[in-house]
């Protein structure tokens, strides 16, 4: 029986291994960061609720974002062009914060398959996509996308024929890169709101394509 | 080694300039609290048979990177 549990002393209810307590000291830089911090609301430069204010709203950007984008893209045209020209700008047109952020935006077309990587450190269009997955963050993505890209992708789920270029944006200095991901067939005459739903965090990174219409 | 924003296994390789990015302060010396100048940033493209020679996935396939004026040289 699955449930059974008698002899796994070491597995939780849900047979998983228990996870170890993180019982170890702070580290030099974490102490820094709570002194730093402590001081700036001890001398009155900001307060324990503006702090918690920015941590929300750091925590509510989310993919939703990039996918409006998209597929504000996909219908208008002329947006299209904007984007991929300026895309800072065209998130502003949008209403999105993205502060000084420097955006491009790289088309995936029949011929092109884009897929982004900071191989220095974790580069990401925060703004837009929230977050970055671990996995973005962790060496073998970091240094095989940009020796093997094809495999990567293949172990995202991604085969691409031999025709199609692929181009791998490293993010080393001050850009940061969202995909144009090419949009699903099938899915004519469809709205903003519907086409968005399609629109994955992976298909924006590069590391997948947008769902396909049910 | 320091704050360098050029990653090694771009150096010393021959690309194409992409595109101009602007201006930006020096991040090298910016990470250090030093007078940062405005640096121009470039697009820079590599095939993959420039970056990996023969152990290429698919030699024609591309990376494109950031590289700072001062980590490019020109060639005629």
């Amino acid at each position: 029986m699955p449930h059974d549990h008698h002899d796994h002393d070491h597995l939780s209810p849900s047979d998983h291994p228990y996870r170890s307590d993180d019982d170890v000291p702070l580290t030099y830089w974490q102490q820094m960061e709570i002194a730093l911090r402590e001081l700036l609301i001890e001398k009155g430069v900001t307060t324990p609720e503006e702090i918690a204010r920015q941590i929300d709203a750091m925590d509510a950007r989310s993919p939703a974002n990039g996918a409006a984008l998209v597929a504000r893209a996909w219908t208008d045209p002329a947006f299209k062009e904007r984007l991929l020209q300026d895309a800072s700008a065209a998130s502003r047109d949008m209403g999105f914060d993205i502060g000084p952020l420097r955006l491009i935006a790289v088309e995936n077309t029949a011929q092109v398959h884009n897929v982004i990587v900071c191989t220095l450190c974790s580069c990401y269009p925060r703004n837009l996509l929230g977050l970055p997955p671990d996995w973005y963050k962790s060496r073998a993505y970091r240094s095989r996308t940009v020796k093997e890209p094809r495999k990567v992708l293949f172990e995202f789920g991604l085969t691409l024929p031999d025709e199609t270029t692929v181009r791998v944006h490293d993010s080393t200095a001050d850009m940061r890169y969202i995909v144009l991901p090419a949009r699903p067939k099938g899915t004519d005459g469809w709205d903003r709101d519907r086409l968005a739903e399609l629109v994955t965090r992976d298909s924006m990174v590069g590391t997948g394509l947008p769902s396909t219409p049910a | 080694m320091g704050h360098v924003r050029a990653p090694a296994y771009l150096r010393g390789r021959i690309g194409t300039i992409e595109r101009p990015l602007g201006a930006f302060p020096d991040p090298e010396r910016l990470a250090y609290g030093q007078p940062a100048p405005a640096r121009a940033l470039y697009c820079v493209r590599f095939t993959m048979a420039e970056l990996w020679g023969d152990s290429a996935e698919s030699p024609s396939d591309t990376v494109d990177a950031e590289l700072y004026d001062t980590w490019l040289e020109r060639l005629d």
